[in-house]
């Protein structure tokens, strides 16, 4: 891990004080400096759990830097992620896609690919291994769309670990074709009926199992957010994403891309694909956030365009609140980015100016997931879909010179009945969205 | 300078019983409900009253403390009323505690939050969720106006910080007596008592058990070890049931002074820690 460097501020004075952006750039530059060793991004990150969990985050955050030191755990990892996720991942020229779009051309690193249908396969191996390493014998996980439920299931049967995977009420009903997944991978799945009944609350309910379970119990967290050490672990375990399409990118094309384009709900995909770019100060980082119904309507899932700084699931981040502190509930047609919050890491990059974050709202997702399926044959995530909208901008802006590669990171299989519903392809399921027939 | 809240307990020792804390969340039922619950339970014996901040996101309460902050943030309750509340009850001269999620404070502003909860003659706030790490705002904004900042230890809790823990906490220490959430339990369990001695060899600060304890039995047990002796989820679940069968209020009134004067028997007869 990083050494703190005497120009950062205590972790104390970071807590609600707002260094200067100016102060925070220059300490962005060295990026690997992030976390420092109490979790901060900057102003943001930390640990805000009760001290019952304390000890097993202090257990986990040594256990996870002396595991990436181990050549044999690195070495366990790769080997699972070549011959069981199906690494490398490719990257697709869309030809089509670019033509339609009429601007930059579009480059796809296929995470669709990987084992399970997304990027969340990365993460759960190398977390499950580590909880086999650390001699914990059962996982739990949250899950909003599913696939980091479905990747959890998945490692859990493969390394022989007990698995519970909490689910919004809302989000099994949702995502009912993902129950079944889980369930037949040997998963049990609690539906979470409190709150809002999905991810949020979800998360709220495997807190809930960790803190009495601790001792034998691994949480599994799907996205760069939470407590620390998961922001950083997860992080990690997802970068391999932008090693292998930076090192794709330049083989292709001889260069790095103009933009690289991801979708953010607690942006793990994104910050996989971000990270290594980072210090390629000429890539333009883009998140998409989740516009719901429009930023304007409230009906969103927007933490950066729509939300503030505050404190959630364990990290300072930004998140929709009201004006007293109460988390808002976010919408999405999109269980996996239907979030109030995003990951600390994002915020930093946001707040310094590395990356930029739009809305992209339901129907510009439908629509985009549409196109993408006629112009290429690929049937995405509607996550996924997010990102898709957000690259055709950045395209059109950036012009037929330039590079755009956007992280395909999940596929659409579970969304077919959503996407019908929507269309109004189902010769039963009167209506859809009207006009929204994508033969046009 | 001795508060109200550091009175009691030297108080409390020297009648050789422990305090007897009793937590209920404002607006629940409604803002006006909630504080005759309180005030009802401070005059059946309870000596110091924790006045829950409802929260969307309560990962450290279980059932019972989550459905009623559910309905009372759909009742509309807001910070302001909790600090109405607190106003309330500090009125009957019990010490009042805020109890929080750390979040809500965070955004009314620790330094505001705190002032105003001075203002409403509050002793104090248990912040569960805010570590010692990241307290330096909370605990400068306490310490301008005179409260007690509240911080837990907990059973997997290292002596180092436990150190940690009671080197910043003022009041009482908070010694969460089990792995796990809030809500009732057939029986404390071992670790409290380990936990406690722990905790002493750290500090003089009292310390009060919380986590688990729902009747006048297993408040004289705890009262052996503990200077204090925190009660939740049993109170609330008294509401919670008057609610659901339609009792009414009186009913719910008369539940919450039976339970309490339970309570506060048991932490006047502690059962001396077997050796």
């Amino acid at each position: 891990m990083a050494t703190r460097t005497a120009a950062q501020p205590a972790p104390a004075e970071t807590a609600t004080a707002a260094p200067s952006i100016g102060a925070v750039r220059e300490q962005a530059e060295n990026w690997q400096a992030f976390p420092d060793p109490a979790g901060h991004f900057g102003r943001f990150g930390g640990r805000f759990v009760p001290e019952a969990l304390m000890a097993a985050l202090d257990e986990l955050t040594e256990a996870y830097d002396q595991a990436r030191a181990d050549e044999g755990f690195v070495a366990e990892l790769d080997r699972l992620l070549a011959t069981y996720a199906g690494r490398p991942t490719p990257l697709t020229d869309a030809h089509r896609l670019t033509e339609q779009v009429g601007g930059a051309r579009i480059l796809l690193k296929r995470e669709d690919l990987a084992h399970t249908g997304s990027h969340k396969i990365n993460n759960v191996l190398g977390q499950c291994l580590l909880a086999k390493r650390m001699g914990k014998t059962r996982v739990i996980a949250e899950t909003g769309a599913g696939q980091h439920g479905v990747a959890t299931a998945t490692a859990s049967a493969l390394l022989g670990l007990d698995c519970v995977v909490y689910m919004g009420e809302e989000d099994t009903r949702r995502q009912a074709l993902n129950v079944a997944r889980m369930r037949l991978l040997g998963a049990e799945v609690v539906p979470v009926a409190s709150g809002s009944r999905t991810l949020k609350d979800a998360i709220n309910e495997a807190m809930r199992d960790w803190v009495a379970t601790v001792e034998h119990t691994h949480y599994c967290i799907g996205s760069v957010m939470g407590p620390h050490p998961f922001p950083m672990m997860v992080r990690d375990f997802q970068r391999i994403i932008g090693v292998e399409a930076r090192a794709q990118v330049l083989e292709r094309t001889g260069r790095l891309p103009d933009a690289v384009v991801a979708c953010v709900g607690g942006g793990s995909n994104a910050m996989g694909i971000f990270h290594p770019f980072i210090p390629d100060t000429a890539v333009a980082l883009i998140g998409c956030e989740a516009g719901g119904d429009g930023v304007a309507t409230g009906r969103h899932a927007a933490a950066i365009a729509g939300g503030s700084a505050g404190v959630l699931h364990g990290m300072r981040t930004f998140l929709l609140q009201d004006e007293f502190g109460q988390t808002q509930v976010s919408h999405s047609i999109s269980a996996g980015l239907d979030y109030p919050g995003i990951g600390p890491e994002h915020a930093l990059l946001h707040e310094t100016g590395r990356a930029s974050y739009r809305v992209v709202d339901d129907a510009a997702a439908m629509a985009a997931l549409a196109l993408v399926a006629r112009t290429e044959g690929i049937l995405v995530a509607i996550e996924s879909a997010h990102a898709f909208a957000g690259a055709f901008d950045v395209a059109r802006e950036l012009g037929p010179d330039a590079t755009v590669l956007v992280n395909c990171s999940g596929r659409g299989d579970k969304d077919v009945d959503t996407a019908a519903r929507w269309f109004g392809l189902l010769d039963d399921a009167g209506g859809g969205a009207a006009g929204a027939d994508p033969r046009g | 300078m001795q508060s109200r809240l550091d009175e009691r307990f030297t108080a409390a020792r020297e009648e050789g019983r422990s305090l007897l804390v009793g937590y209920l969340p404002a607006g629940y039922p409604t803002v006006d409900g909630g504080i005759a619950a309180m005030r009802a339970m401070v005059a059946a014996g309870v000596d110091v009253v924790e006045v829950g901040l409802p929260y969307s996101d309560p990962t450290l309460d279980g059932p019972v403390i989550q459905d009623a902050a559910d309905a009372a943030l759909r009742g509309g309750v807001t910070t302001t009323d909790v600090l109405r509340t607190v106003e309330a009850v500090a009125a009957t001269g019990a010490p009042v505690l805020v109890m929080s999620y750390w979040n809500p404070i965070d955004r009314y502003g620790p330094a505001r939050f705190a002032a105003d909860l001075a203002a409403a003659g509050g002793a104090g706030a248990i912040t569960p969720d805010l570590p010692p790490e990241e307290a330096a705002p909370w605990l400068a904004a306490s310490a301008e106006r005179g409260l007690a900042p509240v911080f837990l230890v907990a059973p997997s809790s290292s002596d180092a910080r436990i150190r940690l823990v009671a080197g910043i906490s003022r009041g009482f220490v908070y010694a969460a007596s089990l792995m796990g959430v809030t809500g009732t339990r057939a029986a404390v369990g071992t670790q409290a008592a380990d936990l406690v001695a722990r905790v002493r060899t750290a500090t003089e600060l009292p310390v009060a058990v919380g986590l688990g304890v729902s009747t006048g039995a297993q408040a004289a047990e705890v009262a052996g070890f503990a200077d204090g002796v925190i009660v939740g989820s049993a109170l609330v679940k008294v509401l919670v049931d008057a609610q659901r069968s339609g009792a009414g209020d009186a009913a719910a009134l008369d539940g919450i002074g039976r339970l309490a004067a339970e309570l506060a028997a048991g932490v006047r007869t502690p059962v001396p820690a077997s050796a």
